[in-house]
């Protein structure tokens, strides 16, 4: 009996040791990489690298030396915020968390070797992985329109020299002039957030260029926040901006970048400028490592867990995970739930329940701040929603101030919890 | 721990317990009111040609906005409540009057409160002949009863585990910055604990205002209440 338990126990301790390495005891440090310093990926980094002081060896793949948050991105483009205002370093993640940052892209994901492999070579190992990508458009989306068009029908879904470049061109278009925004299918990014940005355009062409008009083609009937956008539009930009939804055509749309037309139902429009969001997917390096169904990567809630590779996480807005909208509000609420998971799973460190929360706001014009929020909880199945709130209409001048300066503060708040 | 007078009360309809019983048909005995009336005397005046003090005059406050005269310099904390949308009501008035400081965090009323009940019905009363339309305030009508809902010393006295608090604290960071200044939203690190608990607890039974805090507290139980009294309060 003692000899058998003993040879088997010692069997398997050395076959676990040869294969895997496991993350415990003695083993060495138990070693976290994530790719993504986004959202998602700053926030898991930093509360791993935190909360175990040192016992977990945490690399931070990003190529970008500065991270321009696509949060505020819209206010930069309407004039409120300087582009330097939205950028952000990994300086301190590095020099106070100790986190080592990786300034590449991951090109290939070994889930067997449990290995990523960077453009530049290197091959990391880890014993988890957290995939925090973000977004990347689903090609033919758009009829008329690929990546390779997006200097001159700029998407501006991702923040930085996209957002300059629209900003530019709204800035450069003639007296009178026409802005089309092609508006993306469910799920997205920040589904407030082209509405937010067709306030902010009318914003500048208002103040600019007041006979300008705005059409957006939306295949959608409905969008977050309708009927304060909609308000909000009639108060400060009375019939600038034209709405097509689906009912009249806003889902049958094409466009030609070089002649600068949009075609809408059939109806072919010169414009001056034009915003195309096509539909979105989760990042490529997702459908890498083989972890994606349809367009994004399952996970479950209580962990973040992949539903595909338990040593996987997946945040932000990459993942399918149930009621919760993609927004970096709700990519730093997830990491915060995967970072105690993997230390747990890692070190031992104690688990609690999971739990979520989201809060988008939006400017529709100056000091008119409007916002809509909800608490989740995680089950078996999903991550479910608990409990919500939204701005009203019709509320008074010094609330939606007051809900401008608390988007303010939340944007400090949120900046530090992901770079420190 | 200091004593801190761990009493929230909601005014609701109908449930009336304690001294409302005597009380059915006013909030108070507003004869006693204005003897008690004197305690607030030295800063506040009201009635007839009555200006602002160290505190603003009180005439016509039953249901008017907080902090809504422009001529009298407040708090920014009582500020923020105007923007908030809160309302002096019989509710709201009864939470300030009970301890200034849990329904307004930085108040400049530098006043301890008046703890028992019986007294906050009675100023009120008092107060309520100077606002100009009582029949149109609500909570005047004489069913108002008082239903007094306390924090039990037990729900003050929890221990709350520092682990849990930051871990539920995380939550509470993307909008709260840990060691930043006010920005927006207000610094919530280093206070007394129970000022912390009674203020999350006013959040949770939506005394205070605000509705993203309404929802933050509305699933925090009292242990992870204290939990993150605990946390919060120990950092600087
Ligand atoms: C206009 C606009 C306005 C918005 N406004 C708000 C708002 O007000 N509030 C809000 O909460 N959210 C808002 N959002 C949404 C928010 O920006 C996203 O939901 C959030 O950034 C998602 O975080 P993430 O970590 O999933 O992805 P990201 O923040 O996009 O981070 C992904 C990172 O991964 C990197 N990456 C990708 N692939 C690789 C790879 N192969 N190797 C290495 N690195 C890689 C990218 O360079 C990027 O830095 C807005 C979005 C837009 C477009
Ligand atoms: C030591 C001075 C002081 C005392 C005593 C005091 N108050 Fe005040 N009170 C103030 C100040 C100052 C303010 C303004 C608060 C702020 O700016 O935060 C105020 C505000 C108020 C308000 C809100 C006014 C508004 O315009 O919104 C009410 C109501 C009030 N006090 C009632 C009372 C009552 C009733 C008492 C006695 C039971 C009392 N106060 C005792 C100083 C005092
Ligand atoms: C979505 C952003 C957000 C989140 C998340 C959030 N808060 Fe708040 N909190 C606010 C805002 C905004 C205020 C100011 C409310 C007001 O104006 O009255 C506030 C106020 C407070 C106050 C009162 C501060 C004061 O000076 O009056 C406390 C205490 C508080 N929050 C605690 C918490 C705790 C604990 C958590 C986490 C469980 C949390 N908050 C999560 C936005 C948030």
């Amino acid at each position: 009996m003692t000899v058998n338990r003993r040879t088997f126990l010692g069997a398997s301790v050395a076959a676990a040791a040869t294969l895997q390495a496991p993350a415990v005891l003695g083993a060495g440090k138990p070693r976290v990489v994530v790719v993504g310093g986004g959202a998602g990926g700053a926030t898991a980094a930093r509360y791993i690298a935190k909360g175990s002081k040192g016992e977990i060896d945490v690399t931070l793949v990003e190529p970008s030396r500065s991270y321009y948050t696509c949060f505020f991105s819209n206010l930069y483009i309407g004039g409120f915020r300087e582009l330097s205002s939205i950028a952000h370093s990994y300086g301190t993640l590095a020099s106070q968390y100790g986190i080592n940052v990786v300034h590449d892209w991951a090109v290939g994901i070994d889930r067997d070797a449990r290995t990523v492999t960077l453009a530049g070579g290197a091959v990391l190992p880890y014993d988890r992985l957290i995939l925090s990508p973000g977004i990347d458009f689903v090609e033919g989306a758009v009829e008329g329109w690929d990546v390779s068009a997006q200097n001159k029908m700029p998407h501006a879904y991702k923040a930085g020299s996209q957002s300059e470049l629209l900003k530019a061109q709204i800035e450069a278009m003639p007296e009178g002039g026409t802005f089309a925004m092609i508006a993306p299918p469910n799920p997205f990014r920040c589904p407030p957030g082209p509405y937010e940005r067709i306030s902010m355009v009318a914003h500048v062409l208002k103040e600019k260029n007041p006979t300008a008009k705005i059409i957006v083609a939306d295949p959608k009937p409905k969008f977050s926040k309708m009927a304060l956008f909609q308000e909000g539009w009639g108060n400060h930009y009375d019939g600038m901006i034209d709405w097509i939804g689906p009912d009249f055509g806003g889902d049958v749309v094409s466009v030609n970048p070089d002649a600068m037309t949009v075609t809408i139902d059939g109806e072919e429009t010169k414009v001056d400028a034009c915003n195309v969001i096509p539909a979105m997917k989760a990042g490529r390096i997702c459908e890498m490592a083989g972890i994606t169904e349809g367009n994004w990567a399952p996970v479950d809630g209580r962990t973040m867990q992949s539903r595909m590779d338990e040593n996987i996480h997946v945040l932000g807005d990459a993942c399918a995970q149930g009621d919760m909208p993609k927004s970096g509000f709700s990519a730093n609420s997830q990491a915060k739930v995967a970072a105690m998971a993997v230390r747990a799973a890692l070190t031992g460190s104690k688990m609690f329940p999971a739990k979520f929360s989201n809060t988008c706001w939006s400017l529709i014009g100056t000091d008119d701040g409007v916002k809509v929020g909800a608490t989740y909880e995680a089950t078996e199945e999903k991550i479910a929603k608990v409990d919500g709130f939204i701005s009203q209409t019709g509320e008074n001048a010094e609330l939606r101030q007051a809900t401008y300066e608390e988007s303010i503060g939340w944007y400090a708040g949120i900046t530090s919890d992901m770079f420190g | 721990m200091r004593f801190w007078g761990g009493t929230l009360i909601v005014w609701g309809a109908l449930t009336g317990v304690a001294w409302a019983d005597e009380t059915a048909v006013q909030i108070g005995d507003a004869a006693r009111g204005e003897q008690l009336f004197e305690q607030c005397a030295a800063c506040h005046q009201v009635g007839e040609g009555a200006e602002h003090g160290i505190g603003p005059h009180l005439n016509g406050i039953f249901d008017r906005k907080v902090a809504q005269f422009e001529d009298f310099s407040y708090s920014e904390g009582i500020t923020r409540a105007r923007r908030d949308g809160m309302v002096w009501d019989l509710e709201h008035l009864d939470a300030y009057l009970n301890n200034p400081k849990v329904l307004v965090s930085g108040t400049n009323m530098e006043f301890a409160g008046l703890k028992d009940p019986q007294d906050r019905g009675d100023v009120l009363a008092y107060l309520r002949q100077f606002s100009a339309s009582p029949q149109d305030i609500p909570e005047a009508a004489p069913t108002a009863l008082a239903e007094e809902f306390e924090l039990p010393p037990e729900i003050l006295a929890i221990v709350g585990d520092p682990d849990y608090g930051e871990y539920l604290s995380t939550e509470c960071t993307t909008c709260h910055q840990v060691d930043g200044e006010y920005d927006g939203i207000p610094v919530i690190t280093g206070w007394y604990e129970e000022d912390f608990v009674l203020a999350m607890h006013a959040y949770k039974e939506k005394i205070r205002p605000h509705p993203v805090m309404h929802m933050m507290a509305a699933r925090l139980s009292d242990e992870e209440i204290a939990a993150l009294a605990a946390y919060f309060g120990a950092l600087e």
